[in-house]
């Protein structure tokens, strides 16, 4: 990566790097590199990769080393996974409006990874309950807290019209890193089969990747200073991140439409017990299953953020949760086989690649810039609340009716509530601000 | 970018991978040298007479293996085999050990030990393993393992307790029947079962169940399918082999989570005595005699990885010592 960042010019070693003018802003397309994606999208794309391997290479090995190795019980690694699911949400708003408030996304992202880097260091010395319990809500708070400030710092970097193709970068190196983690963690367990030493080592490489990854962002991506003029300009209007900007009509819209769809989209989780219950495959490749949907998510990524950008963002995002239906159908009516399975796979990650992303990007042009990553922040927080309520929701329903039944029942109000959620996307097509 | 920017990224990318890779290096060194001399004893000696089997916590090339001391001498030097368990309990017969294959798809598998502690069969087993017990003559066996996918919400978890008899399921626990100490039937559907422990009929038996944060401590019976709620707040029970005492965990009143007690209750009398043992203990404790526990706890600081069983009186008196070092999964064979 700084083989190209390197050939930047106007970097030299003379000018301070904070008076150096802003590398990848708009309206600069001599600093776009890969096929134009700004070197900001592309440096945070890096960070992002490279701590997505750090968080999920111990996220495939924790629950072996909690039960087998520290000998915890299933009740205690219940909480830690419960503990896991559930901070990162609450302070995710707290990040996007700290970014805002203080005008400096970069620091704020900055102490996020920060955060999670410690809690990997920490993981080599902590084996009691409760301290792990701290480290992991120490990770989840560190991830809550920069990613409001890191989308905000993509779409600050990136061309209103491209939004949806640099998030879809962006997310596909992140994902990149996620399915590169567990490889790597169970390549260190196989190559290490006795002991803790593997475990530790899963550790120390998750905390190096840590580390790289920080130190990209701290080195490599510019802190934004707001240097575009239509940007200061707006900064000046606005000096200050509004919590009135984000009851803005358009991006109340938006947000009553992704939470209403979110809570009509049930757990991967679910869908591959469905599966596996179906007989198509053993059940130890459960795990497989999530690296499949990643796969899909990974090379669907940057041509639906493209065709976003083209057929409008709102579009693409109804879309995604179409094909969301179609995998209940497929999964509901259960017709077993491995060309079943994989097709659900495929629609799963299709549809995360036509709407984590693109979601972000569409919130970010609906909230001044002086808001915005509070405004991502907002979106992203009744995406994963929502998300969360349609999981113990339909773990009740199916409980009650059967899993074929709930998992139609849930496609049809899908189906219902995608007519209204459009109605309510469909926002003034005057509604670019920055 | 400027170039002492490409230059500090660098070298923080150089020192990490340097760090990492010189870790990993020295833990694969260390894994597979046969690590500090643990004196041995032929397997066949110990096995002529009373025993303690265990999973082998001393770290180098016998980790996780089956091991075994004569009883009379728990500290002193043991015997190691080359089969490699996670869990494991085992009678003067037979024997139980739950194992795991790492890899991209972890799996499982419970295999049934002969008398000389070889191998006999295996069959898969879905989830982790979490505790593991056999009857007293090795025909039941008891399983349970944490499955991640049956929970509802990913806040919560869920267990799989499967008995065997003669190698055959007889199913999960949650499918049977439990009556609360309210006379209701818990059908909650966030219902689980774990830690079994036979009496030496081979019907009755006591286990945990739960339900929304409160667990109980159940009796039940085999044929019946069905379960009773004797006390609440009490989990993994151990019978003591006199068939009169039950010993489990429970949570202190002021407990945080993840903390627990070791107590023994008094099945005639209903007396509930919390031991000595003032450390959280997070394990299934086994009778060592009629009047002493033994359970593995993890060692503090930096030897946290490694586990020791211990020992203490189970009448509430006396002090906690190390019986066995560099163990866990303690199961005792009283009879040669």
């Amino acid at each position: 990566m700084y083989v190209t960042v390197r050939g930047v010019p106007g970097s030299t070693a003379s000018a301070p790097a904070s008076s150096a003018p802003e590398p990848g802003g708009p309206g600069e397309p001599s600093r776009r590199l890969v096929r134009g994606v700004p070197a900001t999208v592309l440096a945070l794309g890096v960070v992002s990769f490279f701590t997505d391997i750090s968080s999920e290479a111990v996220v495939a090995v924790l629950p072996l080393y909690v039960t087998a190795v520290l000998g915890l019980s299933p009740v205690a690694y219940g909480f830690l996974d419960g503990v896991h699911q559930g901070v990162s949400a609450a302070v995710r708003i707290l990040g996007g409006w700290w970014a805002d408030r203080s005008r400096q996304p970069k620091w704020v992202a900055v102490t996020g990874y920060g955060v999670s880097a410690l809690s990997r260091f920490l993981l080599l010395p902590v084996t009691g309950f409760a301290a792990l319990t701290g480290v992991v809500a120490l990770d989840r708070l560190g991830k809550g807290l920069r990613t409001g400030p890191r989308d905000a710092m993509i779409a600050d970097a990136s061309d209103p019209s491209r939004l949806g193709r640099d998030f879809g970068v962006h997310r596909a190196m992140d994902t990149a890193g996620a399915l590169v983690g567990p490889l790597l963690a169970f390549a260190v367990l196989v190559a290490i089969p006795v002991g803790v030493g593997g475990y530790r080592s899963v550790f120390v490489l998750s905390a190096a990747a840590a580390v790289i990854g920080l130190a990209v962002l701290v080195i490599a991506v510019p802190q934004r200073r707001r240097a575009d003029p239509a940007v200061a300009a707006a900064a000046v209007a606005a000096p200050r991140m509004r919590w009135r900007d984000l009851t803005d009509r358009r991006l109340r819209r938006v947000l009553v439409a992704a939470g209403l769809l979110g809570l009509l989209t049930v757990g991967d989780g679910f869908l591959y017990l469905v599966l596996a219950a179906s007989g198509s495959f053993g059940a130890s490749w459960f795990p497989l299953l999530m690296v499949g949907t990643n796969a899909a998510y990974l090379l669907a990524a940057v041509p639906l953020g493209r065709l976003a950008d083209r057929v409008g963002r709102g579009r693409v995002f109804l879309a995604g949760h179409v094909l969301l239906v179609a995998a209940y159908a497929l999964t509901a009516t259960r017709p077993g086989g491995a060309v079943a399975v994989v097709a659900v796979l495929l629609l799963l990650g299709v549809f995360y690649a036509a709407t984590d992303g693109v979601l972000a990007a569409l919130t970010s042009r609906l909230v001044p810039a002086a808001s915005r990553a509070s405004g991502i922040a907002a979106a992203q927080t009744v995406v994963a609340l929502s998300r969360f309520g349609a999981s113990v929701g339909f773990g009740l329903l199916w409980q009650l009716t059967g899993r074929s039944t709930a998992l139609l029942v849930v496609g049809v109000g899908m189906t219902l509530v995608l007519p209204v959620a459009a109605a309510l996307l469909r926002a003034p097509r005057t509604a670019v601000t920055r | 970018m400027t170039r002492t920017r490409v230059g500090l990224l660098v070298l923080v990318l150089v020192a990490s991978l340097a760090v990492a890779s010189g870790y990993f290096l020295d833990a694969r060194q260390q894994a597979s040298a046969t690590g500090p001399a643990v004196a041995t004893l032929p397997v066949a000696a110990v096995l002529a007479g009373p025993r303690i089997v265990f999973r082998n916590a001393a770290l180098g090339a016998d980790y996780s293996r089956l091991a075994l001391v004569p009883l009379a001498d728990p500290g002193g030097p043991r015997a190691v085999t080359d089969v490699s368990c996670e869990r494991l309990y085992a009678t003067a017969t037979d024997g139980v050990c739950v194992t795991a294959t790492r890899g991209m798809a972890a799996s499982y598998g419970v295999s049934a030990l002969g008398p000389d502690l070889r191998p006999t069969s295996s069959t898969a087993l879905v989830g982790q393993p979490s505790r593991a017990r056999m009857s007293r003559d090795g025909r039941l066996v008891s399983t349970t393992t944490f499955v991640t996918g049956h929970s509802y919400a990913s806040t919560s978890f869920s267990t799989e307790t499967v008995v065997r008899r003669d190698g055959e399921s007889l199913g999960s626990l949650e499918g049977w029947r439990t009556t609360l100490p309210d006379g209701q039937r818990l059908d909650a559907v966030d219902r689980n079962y774990w830690g079994v422990t036979f009496a030496p009929d081979d019907d009755t038996f006591y286990a945990t169940a739960a339900s929304g944060g409160t667990t109980w401590l159940v009796r039940g019976s085999l044929a019946d399918r069905s379960m009773t709620a004797l006390r609440t707040n009490a989990e993994c029970p151990s019978l003591s082999p006199d068939g009169l005492r039950v010993a489990y965990k429970t949570r202190p009143d002021d407990a945080r989570p993840g903390v627990w007690r070791l107590a023994v209750l008094d099945l005639a009398s209903g007396t509930e005595t919390l031991l000595a043992e003032t450390r959280s203990v997070d394990d299934q404790v086994e009778w060592l005699d009629d009047s002493s526990l033994l359970y593995a706890l993890p060692r503090e600081g930096t030897e946290a990885t490694t586990t020791d069983v211990w020992s203490v009186p189970a009448d509430g008196g006396g002090t906690p010592v190390v019986l066995i070092p560099q163990a866990s999964s303690p199961a005792v064979v009283r009879t040669g």
